[in-house]
């Protein structure tokens, strides 16, 4: 087993070797232009990131031709945001999106308000961190030109109801835009089939490179027109200028073409895996909770809440081991996730949580070796912990007058 | 963020972890923070003849507030009350290399020594 283990593979993947493999000629021998339309070093170009359009748009079940490459995907969030709100202003000026989506949602979300003086209704979610199909039918006004859900969460790993929340969209004639950056190449998704008109996604997420991403963009039924944000040379037909990075599109289209092949077998690996480190820490330790929904969640997730212990010392504790947590210490803002939050989950436990995200190169040993240390440092932690003394004593922590600061 | 040795220490070793009891006659303690900030240290001080013979913690907190309240137990032994008052956040902030997003680990470890003392000493002399 080699140190440190990973198992933060919401945040990024390890690259594939054969994506690599796939991307290296376009560095050297094929370095061409793909918008290069007289030479061979052109179209040499062009037919990798046409081929990589065409391995990206089947595993979403989408046309070649609304793929739009972006630099990942908060640029496709932003675009897809502002893009429409831009172009269908005189339709509308309101917008539904949920308050546990993506920072990239809500800051763009925040700035459309702000500069545009656009309205937003920001669900709530359920306390699995799900959007209620039906809160989205009652947010909808005749001013409502764009509803943005996000596939699946990146911290608890909760699926939204998609194909519902697609339907309500189409019944009502109003563009969907979905952010599925955590679901594309882990669950299956069908861009027809849930009804979805715009969606966001990105390489690095799926065992592929960085700095690459994709906004969907749905041609017919209907059309989706959105404003360019990115002025220049009209690439991706008007939607998006700037020289094309050749090498990422083609790495990207590899990793969506093995996603295809190898989710059904990944998922139902991780799963199980994922499943018995959570069975194993539950079996040893008390006052354990879990985050997000109990089935409908990626596959690979696990969001955990341990009661009486703060979540930065835990993974200070386990730093053989990448992990991530939802405690203030560990973010910018010292606040606690506003994720686990929106969940209705006290800051006590959301100081507490960690998140596992496991991925295509994790062993059962390092799951195995995980669990070990996490209930080892678990006990020591609470051993030390004043709060774990008190409800040992059988004082309720919640009568107690804290002197908050 | 990488943490500073002594602080990885204190949290790998951390010195007179543990707890007296609260009704034990010169002991003083001092309980500060709240749960939902991240940070609750306990803190207690065993005095004979006005000098600290011992100290204990237990803390609910990130790395640096266990390294900070550990520190503050091993400053404390062997000062008198009068000195351990004087005892200061920026004394823990240097002696631990803390960054500037955990000063707040150092004054809530003050404030735990304070809170410490003061119970000792309404104990000491109840009015």
């Amino acid at each position: 087993m080699k140190f440190p283990i990973y198992l933060d593979n919401h945040a990024t993947t390890p690259m594939d070797p054969r994506v690599l493999e796939s991307m290296l000629p376009y560095f050297t021998e094929k370095f061409g232009n793909a918008a290069s339309r007289n030479h061979a070093f052109g179209w040499e170009a062009e037919e990798g990131v046409e081929t990589a359009r065409k391995q990206i748009a089947k595993l979403i079940h989408a046309d070649a031709k609304e793929i739009v490459f972006t630099s990942g995907a908060t640029e496709s969030n932003n675009l897809a945001l502002k893009g429409v709100v831009e172009m269908y202003h005189e339709k509308g000026d309101h917008i539904i999106t949920s308050s546990t989506e993506h920072r990239a949602v809500l800051d763009t979300a925040k700035t459309l308000e702000t500069k545009r003086g656009v309205k937003v209704t920001y669900l709530p979610v359920d306390k699995f961190g799900m959007v209620n199909p039906e809160d989205v039918r009652n947010a909808i006004t005749d001013k409502t030109i764009l509803i943005s859900v996000m596939f699946a969460n990146n911290e608890i790993g909760t699926i939204n109801p998609i194909k519902e929340i697609g339907k309500i969209a189409k019944e009502k004639g109003i563009l969907f835009h979905c952010d599925a950056t955590q679901g594309v190449g882990k669950v299956p998704i069908n861009v027809q089939e849930m009804g979805i008109d715009l969606m966001s996604f990105s390489a690095h997420k799926i065992y592929g490179p960085k700095g690459i991403g994709a906004l969907y963009v749905r041609k017919k039924n209907p059309r989706v027109r959105i404003a360019a944000q990115m002025d220049g040379g009209g690439h991706e037909r008007g939607m998006r200028s700037g020289t094309l990075p050749v090498p990422l599109i083609v790495g990207f289209g590899k990793a969506c073409e093995l996603c295809e092949q190898e989710m059904a077998a990944d998922a139902a690996r991780l799963s199980v895996m994922r499943d018995r480190l959570h069975a194993t820490i539950t079996k040893a330790l008390e006052e354990v909770y879990l985050n997000g929904h109990p089935t409908e969640r990626l596959p690979h997730n696990l969001n955990i809440s341990f009661a009486y212990v703060e979540g930065e010392s835990l993974l200070m504790g386990c730093k053989e081991i990448a992990l991530s947590s939802g405690s203030a210490c560990t973010s910018a803002t010292l606040e606690p996730s506003y994720v686990l939050r929106a969940l209705g989950v006290g800051a006590e436990l959301a100081h507490s949580s960690i998140r596992f995200g496991l991925g295509r190169f994790t062993l059962d040993e390092e799951v195995d070796y995980a669990a070990k240390k996490i209930i080892e440092t678990v006990t020591k932690l609470r051993e030390m912990s004043p709060l774990y003394e008190m409800a040992k004593e059988g004082i309720d922590l919640k009568t107690v007058q804290w002197a908050a600061h | 963020m990488a943490y500073s040795e002594k602080v990885v220490d204190h949290f790998n070793n951390p010195r007179n972890m543990g707890s007296f009891k609260k009704e034990e006659d010169g002991v003083g303690t001092g309980i500060v923070g709240a749960p939902e900030c991240g940070d609750v240290m306990k803190l207690q001080i065993k005095v004979q003849n006005d000098t600290i013979v011992d100290a204990k913690f237990k803390t609910f907190g990130c790395g640096s507030a266990i390294a900070s309240s550990s520190l503050a137990t091993e400053w404390l032994k062997g000062k008198t009350v009068e000195e351990a008052g004087k005892i200061k956040n920026t004394d823990i902030v240097q002696e631990l290399n803390l960054p500037p997003v955990k000063i707040h680990c150092s004054v809530l470890a003050e404030d735990a020594i304070k809170a410490a003392l003061a119970d000792y000493q309404k104990k000491a002399d109840p009015k």
